[in-house]
């Protein structure tokens, strides 16, 4: 592509650049806000008497006496214990990460292969299990998980997210197998390679944008579950989203936004971490030029 | 709890000269389920003064969605579940929790007869706090409309009519009105104040169409001309932020809320020292208040041993004995405990008790009648429909959740 | 493939979707054509804190007996699905003889909960599927011609909508487009009329909703193209420059064929998404205006008392729902793969 990028007409890149600008702005301003506005005390950040203190921070400065102030951080990370929640969070990604990869590659692999009529069938029940709404299996899931005293480890929740989520896995990663031609691992096989290992060491290779992105989607997928997450496990082990949610409060309860707001944004400094290595690693995949039509 | 222990316990208590608090010893599972607001933490931490077994507890504001299914199972996974009047509806339509007679016998020395709950005739539960809904205002802004802080909901239009003339305010009224659960609460507790019964004696069949029923939805949309356009979309969290904010002047708020509403950083001198409080309003010349009482108190559950209900109700006293008060715990909520003084802040919720607020009703459908008013209430406040159909579909929707249920043929 | 590799190789997702969905799935048809048994009430008195009043309760006795002896409860049929809170047959009968005009019909069809959140699901499933498509496709093809040492940055931010919490990207934005807030006061300066309040009117509300649908899937799309690009045959590319071809034909015979089955993933899944709609209806406090079948279930489930039956023909309307959605890129799924084999 780089070649053919350099061929590009000047307008068109204009166009475009200045197309990314705007997308740019609109992904990131409320984020940016949001940065802004966790150094703030919350009358700053839901600024009702006037929308420009939570550029200024009015209140933040009368009462902290500079307009920053790290009180929200300091609250959620050390006083409301949220690396806890951080760490939970870490073992529930990298294992839903893994096994979901572990289970797709090997299913969407052995799919995208299969003529035969029961696989496009087992395609379809997992495209008809994915649109159960989650919130009715995990309200399913709660007697017999208390009766077999399931409920409460990130275990159960780790393998309820890989289940919940294979549906989508499989159909991803079936599409990106189904680009790589079948050549690639028949010839691998009259070589004398088993099927398993014309997959582990043809396929695989070849597959990493593709594993890579799926990766990527199943972390997020567990990163960002509330619905599981927050009826699946106790309070001392909950991830970092229902801590958030718990921060905000209820109907009879004070919360703490700002707390919830802090760790939002502390909660996305990993993750910027996570995109420069999947941009890396997407790019890798191209330059070993395996995938020739 | 074995009987010997017991006295061993009686006896470290004994000696340390309090009843429970010092020398608490329980022998068997304790797991507690519940809402999680700084009340209930310190019932809890109460109850974790116990030595002896462990004691668990899960407290999450989705204590409602887990606690059936976790006293189902068997054994239950949580030996006592904290709720309030609302939330022990579901507790007990699936008979999930014990009577208490026998335990409160041995052990309730120290709780006061209101506190307890008994449903046909059974103690089932044992209440710790009130709560109710009454009147936050702002007495510098009422001084400077001129108008006495209200005592009725009819008062309340006429300073709000006042404030927005002199423009002090452009939409003085506050009101947790967002569609849904609080919306409904709105209109319960004013269809209370004008006298009406939510369902026919002894049947589940719904009885609010009528003119009670209209008549306090009318009130409800004259109350939503002075609020902010978006009051469907505001709970209380919402409308506290708008009183903070200095944007409102009068609303209907939690007394669990309302006592540290101040609190918080950052709020204007003018809000904190105009912040005031009263008991409920009243609608018209109805003497009954426009809210509801509320308890929250323990339950043990029923699919446990005895050994472990016995060091569950122990725990459980005490986390609520009267020993537990003092300066800092009695500012949390309003006790029921013995020994408990109203602070300044609570004197909203006993000027409820006094004047004879009705208790949000606990009947086995009451949830479903809550449900269905939050979900068909909305078109109305919006102008959509007028008053007779939004109570028609009140009724429909009603019926067929109560139809499912069992409730109605 | 041999039938026996093809065993081994699905096994392990398969059997956790056996489990965790097809098991759950079983229980849930099952149950939406059960109801719990009559209750049994008996007069009581019942005690508290604020003196003792007369009411009923349920006869915990009669109702044991009654559920040891049928579990699952009363056999209803399909009951649940046509009662007022679902499909509401008679009601909508006694609408269509009752209406004067198509008009005043459908106003009354309005009137019933799952007809409006049925029109308010479409919508937003119709306008938000194929914006984000778009949009996605040309961020995708966009940020390809960057230089690479922009890109990771570029993708960083452009992943922001989806990856930040919808819990507090809802409360933010929610935040953003009050009347008072940053959007909002933009929003009233451009309609030069300060009154202005979108979470006041249904139809903006429904314009917040569909934005923010388009906002937060557009990097999904993004993202999944983006990968797509990168396989794509760069001799292909040349070997068409060299006979000819513009950009747009190239994007339009080379680009477009290649990413397919891609765009036939993402329409599968974002079809299957918005029409599940929930989390904005929630995190906008917006139900007041719209309603979305998930989020009846949500509402069936998180009552004082919860009618698990409702929440049942709910969730197997919505399946019912995607099913009939889908079925015309299944078809298509289904010639594909009688190609392939």
């Amino acid at each position: 592509m780089a070649s053919s990028a350099m061929r590009t007409p000047w307008y068109l890149q204009t166009v475009s650049i200045c197309f990314i600008a705007l997308w740019l702005v609109m992904a990131a301003f409320p984020f940016l806000w949001t940065v802004w506005g966790s150094f703030k005390v919350e009358l700053d950040f839901f600024s009702i008497a006037d929308w420009t203190n939570a550029l200024t921070g009015v209140n933040t400065a009368q009462e902290h006496g500079s307009s920053f102030t790290d009180t929200a951080y300091h609250g959620s990370w050390i006083q409301e214990g949220f690396w806890v929640a951080a760490i939970n969070t870490a073992i529930v990604c990298v294992s839903v990460v893994c096994i979901s990869l572990i289970f797709g590659t090997l299913g969407g692999y052995a799919l995208s292969r299969s003529s035969h009529r029961y696989a496009f069938w087992l395609l379809i029940a997992a495209l008809i299990f994915r649109a159960m709404p989650p919130i009715t299996l995990v309200s399913g899931y709660l007697l017999p998980f208390f009766q077999w005293n399931l409920w409460g480890h990130l275990a159960t929740t780790i393998i309820v997210l890989v289940a919940i989520n294979q549906p989508f896995t499989l159909w991803m990663l079936h599409s990106f197998f189904q680009k790589i031609p079948k050549d690639l691992d028949e010839s691998a096989k009259v070589d004398g390679c088993s099927q398993f290992q014309a997959f582990w060491h043809v396929i695989i290779p070849v597959m990493w944008p593709g594993v890579i992105t799926t990766g990527l989607f199943s972390f997020l997928l567990a990163y960002n579950d509330f619905a599981v997450t927050s009826m699946l496990l106790a309070k001392e082990n909950h991830t970092m989203v229902p801590k958030i949610a718990s921060f905000l409060g209820t109907t009879q309860t004070e919360g703490n936004v700002m707390f919830a707001v802090a760790s939002v944004v502390s909660a996305t400094a990993p993750l910027f971490l996570l995109v420069v290595f999947f941009q890396r690693h997407i790019v890798a995949g191209l330059t070993q030029g395996a995938v020739k039509g | 709890m074995k009987l010997s222990q017991l006295v061993l316990a009686a006896a470290i208590s004994v000696s340390a000269g309090s009843a429970f608090a010092a020398g608490c010893k329980i022998d068997g599972r304790v797991s507690i389920v519940g809402n999680e607001f700084p009340a209930i933490h310190a019932v809890v931490e109460g109850a974790k003064s116990c030595i002896g077994d462990e004691i668990k507890a899960n407290l999450t504001a989705d204590h409602q969605k887990i606690n059936v299914a976790g006293m189902t199972s068997s054994p239950a996974e949580y030996t006592s579940a904290l709720i309030s009047n609302a939330s022990i509806i579901a507790l007990l339509n699936e008979d999930l929790i014990r009577p208490l007679d026998s335990l409160v016998e041995k052990y309730g020395q120290s709780l006061k007869p209101n506190q307890l709950i008994k449903i046909n005739g059974k103690i089932m539960a044992v209440a710790f706090m009130v709560n109710a809904q009454h009147l936050v205002y702002r007495s510098d802004i009422l001084a400077e409309a001129g108008v006495q802080p209200p005592k009725s909901y009819e008062e309340v239009l006429v300073a709000a009519k006042a404030i927005r003339e002199q423009e002090l305010m452009q939409y003085p009224i506050g009101g947790a009105y967002k569609a849904g659960w609080n919306l409904a609460q709105e209109f319960i507790n004013m269809y209370l104040a004008s006298g009406g019964e939510f369902f026919e004696p002894g049947s589940a069949k719904v009885s609010i169409n009528n003119e009670k029923g209209l008549a306090a939805l009318e009130m409800m949309k004259a109350l939503s001309g002075y609020m902010n356009p978006d009051f469907l979309t505001h709970d209380s969290n919402a409308t506290n932020a708008e009183f903070r904010a200095g944007n409102v002047a009068m609303m209907n708020m939690w007394g669990s809320r309302a006592a540290t509403l101040t609190e918080i950083e950052g709020i204007s001198e003018d809000v904190v020292h105009g912040f005031d409080i009263s008991g409920p309003l009243i609608v018209g010349k109805s003497s009954v208040p426009a809210s509801t009482l509320w308890w929250d108190g323990f339950t043990v559950a029923k699919n446990v041993s005895d050994a472990d209900a016995e060091a569950t109700f122990v725990a459980m006293i005490t986390g609520i004995s009267p020993d537990r008060l003092d300066k800092k715990t009695s500012s949390l909520a309003v006790w029921l405990i013995d020994g408990y003084k109203p602070t300044q802040k609570a004197r909203g919720v006993s000027d409820a008790i006094d004047m004879e607020t009705k208790p949000y009703p606990i009947k086995p459908y009451m949830g479903l009648l809550h449900t269905a008013l939050g979900n068909e209430l909305s078109d109305f406040m919006q102008g959509k429909e007028d008053a007779k159909s939004a109570l028609a579909d009140i009724v429909s929707a009603y019926n067929s959740a109560a139809r499912e249920e069992g409730f109605l043929n | 493939m041999k039938h026996r590799t093809f065993f081994w190789f699905t096994l392990p997702t398969a059997l956790a979707m056996l489990v965790f969905i097809a098991l759950p799935l079983a229980s849930v048809i099952i149950q939406s054509v059960f109801t719990p048994h009559e209750a049994v009430l008996v007069e009581s008195e019942n005690c508290g804190p604020f003196g003792c009043t007369k009411t009923t309760v349920i006869d915990q006795d009669v109702s044991a007996a009654l559920r040891a002896s049928e579990p699952l409860g009363r056999f209803v049929g399909l009951d649940i699905y046509l009662d007022r809170g679902h499909l509401a047959v008679n009601e909508v009968a006694a609408a269509w003889r009752s209406s004067t005009s198509v008009g005043n019909f459908f106003a009354k069809l309005n009137n019933l909960p799952l007809y409006r959140a049925m029109a308010f699901t479409l919508t937003y499933t119709f306008t938000v599927t194929p914006f984000m498509l778009v949009f996605g496709f040309i961020i995708a093809v966009s940020v390809n011609s960057l230089n690479r040492y922009l890109k990771g940055m570029v993708i960083f931010f452009s992943l922001l909508p989806m990856i930040v919490s919808p819990l507090i990207g809802s409360l933010v934005l929610f935040w953003m487009v009050d009347s008072r807030g940053i959007l909002g006061s933009f929003l009233q300066w451009i309609a030069n009329d300060p009154a202005l309040s979108v979470k006041a009117s249904t139809g903006l509300t429904w314009v917040m909703l569909i934005v923010y649908g388009v906002w937060h899937a557009a990097p999904f799309s993004f993202i999944v193209f983006y990968a797509g690009l990168q396989t794509l045959p760069g001799e292909l590319m040349e070997s068409s420059q060299v006979d000819g071809a513009n950009r747009w034909q190239q994007t339009i015979y080379i680009v477009l064929p290649h990413l397919m089955p891609l765009v036939t993933f993402v329409t599968l899944i974002q079809l299957m998404d918005n029409f599940r709609v929930f989390e904005p209806i929630v995190g906008f406090n917006s139900e007041a205006h719209a309603t979305s079948l998930s989020w009846f279930i949500f509402n069936d489930l998180s009552g004082e008392t919860r009618l698990l039956s409702s929440a049942s023909a709910s969730s197997v309307l919505t399946i019912l729902g995607v099913a009939i959605l889908l079925a015309p890129v299944l078809v298509r799924t289904w010639r594909d793969f009688k190609v392939k084999g």
